[in-house]
């Protein structure tokens, strides 16, 4: 039980600060990367949950979930990757404003 | 048992599908499964309407290890509704798109957004909800980036990252509740959840993603970005009818998880940011110069009024927030779609450029009026009936400063309509020469207009579906 208890502890833990960079962050890859990480976070709570059953074997429900989960934040990361990359090439076209583009600021 | 419900998914997926495999024609392919989806709710509505709640067991496996499909009342109503809003709104988008791979890319998404939301509305299952959600979300983005400028893409990354924290936050409070009743059926795990520490944790958590996603205030300075730089087809769909699906979701747990919850702090604090977004985000509309923006913000004061059902939490206060979410999908789906008519023949959305709209585009204007009458909440247009019952529930449980709420929100509304209706009715002399607004867009926004006046006029079929689950006659 203490085992479990160990894993929900470090699963909040990683919501909470990755979830605080996703909120500070101002570059939208930075925030990217705090969300996924935010997210691992929220699959390790699912995980440990599996742990919680009064038979003492795993509970399979929570890994299929964090098996579909896995795929839905794997598509939302690469649509998020690409619309960036669209928007990075749409501001060296048209070379104005380059102030607010994200890789100018991560420079 | 009736398989309606799955149907409601498939054949606008099926659709997707095929709309994109054949490309140019895409157009026949849109009409075909909207009327095809349209026509299937209409069915199930009747069906629900007839012998109450339908259920399907997806598979034959039932709750607690298989996954249940259920249409109660509202979410008929909801089927219907947004079904017709949605299908009209596509209509407008073929007058904006030239035949050719964008206006293919949005039937496509457009379709599975749809999906999407016939499958938020019919699911039973916690999880489920979470895939319909982001499902939305992701074609919410492309719809977005379909827009002509930078900014559109610009306002669609925004939107995809503020959204999927959003979900990150429903998904940790269904962990919670996972953990606590060992089901993700919405009923059963109200059944097994009980008051205390954890249920209000996971409630807390549920509604802050929600409401992030729904832009209500005071997470709500990232939304009218995004609706004012969607192509407007998109803008009409999003703020009409795909910016309610995270209030949906909420509406449904709150009414079947978290029934204990509603008197606590929580459930509070959320009407707190109702009646705020209420006022601030009327008064922020009412200093908008470009119309896009002002419907925007009055949007997510609408958001606002939907979310009152929670602290107010009566079955009449529930009614009436279903009952503002229907009439503002469509008012404000007519008002989008007019105002992207005006901006075809305008060349822009700018509030200064409106004065001769009412000589030169009188069916515009009219569909404009009706739908800014509709956000005001005056008779004869659903929104009075929604406004009404909000007034009144909150009146019956003793709580009536929601009411004073509802009441200064309208009265602000009124401020801003009229300005955009006074502006549209100066004559303009000369007549700026303009290029004609598009024919379908126009009757598209007038069909709309009817809808929310419709919504007005007869409302005792959508009410008696409304107020079914609960047990009470309109």
């Amino acid at each position: 039980m203490s085992q479990w208890i160990l894993y929900a502890a470090s699963a909040a833990a990683t919501v909470a600060i990755a979830g605080v960079g996703a909120f500070v962050a101002v570059e939208p890859v930075r925030r990217l990367l705090s969300i996924n990480i935010a997210y691992s976070g929220v699959f390790m709570a699912f995980v440990a949950l599996a742990r919680r059953t009064t038979s003492g074997e795993a509970d399979p429900v929570p890994h299929a979930l964090v098996l579909t989960g896995i795929v839905v934040s794997v598509s939302s990361t690469a649509l998020a990757l690409s619309l960036t990359r669209r928007l990075v090439r749409a501001t060296e076209r048209s070379g104005r404003d380059s102030s607010s583009s994200p890789d100018e600021r991560e420079a | 048992m009736s398989a309606w419900p799955a149907w409601t998914v498939v054949i606008p997926l099926v659709g997707a599908f095929a709309s994109w495999l054949v490309g140019r024609k895409s157009a026949f392919v849109a009409i075909a499964s909207a009327l095809a989806t349209v026509g299937v709710t209409v069915v199930l509505a009747l069906e629900v309407h007839a012998r109450g709640t339908v259920l399907h067991r997806v598979g034959g496996w039932g709750a607690p290890l298989g996954i249940e499909l259920r249409v109660d009342g509202p979410a008929a109503l909801l089927l219907v509704v947004l079904g017709i809003v949605t299908a009209l709104t596509s209509a407008s988008a073929v007058a904006h798109f030239p035949m050719g791979r964008r206006r293919s890319t949005f039937i496509t998404l457009w379709l599975i957004a749809w999906a999407g939301l016939n499958a938020l509305l019919v699911s039973a299952d916690l999880f489920n909800l979470y895939v319909a959600l982001e499902l939305i979300t992701l074609t919410s983005v492309g719809l977005i980036s379909l827009g002509p400028s930078r900014e559109s893409i610009r306002a669609a990354l925004q939107y995809l990252l503020v959204a999927i924290l959003g979900s990150l936050g429903y998904l940790l409070g269904v962990a919670l509740v996972y953990g606590e009743c060992a089901t993700l059926d919405v009923a059963l795990a109200g059944e097994r959840l009980a008051r205390g520490t954890v249920s209000s944790a996971a409630f807390a958590l549920v509604a802050a993603g929600l409401s992030l996603k729904s832009g209500l205030f005071p997470l709500h300075a990232w939304l009218p970005s995004a609706y004012a730089n969607a192509p407007s087809p998109a803008a009409a769909l999003l703020s009409g009818v795909l910016g309610k699906a995270a209030f949906v979701v909420l509406y449904r747990i709150t009414g079947e998880t978290f029934p204990l919850v509603l008197d606590a702090a929580p459930a509070q604090i959320v009407g707190v940011q109702a009646g705020a977004a209420i006022v601030w985000c009327s008064l922020l509309a009412l200093r908008q110069r470009r119309l896009k923006m002002l419907i925007a913000y009055s949007s997510l004061a609408q958001i606002g009024y939907m979310f009152l059902a929670i602290p107010i939490g009566t079955p009449l206060a529930r009614a009436g927030a279903l009952y503002i979410a229907i009439s503002h999908a469509a008012a404000s789906a007519a008002i989008f779609t007019a105002t992207g008519a005006l901006e075809r023949a305008s060349g822009n959305d700018s509030i200064d450029a409106l004065p001769g709209v009412a000589q030169r585009n009188p069916l515009t204007f009219f569909s404009l009026a009706i739908g800014g009458v509709n956000l005001m909440g005056l008779p004869p247009t659903g929104g009075f009936i929604a406004k009404w019952l909000l007034v009144r529930a909150a009146l019956e449980s003793g709580q009536w400063w929601w009411a004073v709420v509802v009441l200064v929100g309208g009265l602000i509304a009124a401020a801003y309509v009229f300005r955009v209706l006074r502006e549209a009715f100066v004559p303009a002399v000369p007549l700026p020469a303009t290029a004609d607004a598009p024919q379908l867009a126009e009757v598209v926004s007038l069909l709309l207009a009817a809808v929310s006046l419709l919504l007005g006029v007869s409302p005792s079929w959508p009410l008696s579906l409304a107020m079914q689950s609960l047990g009470e006659g309109p």
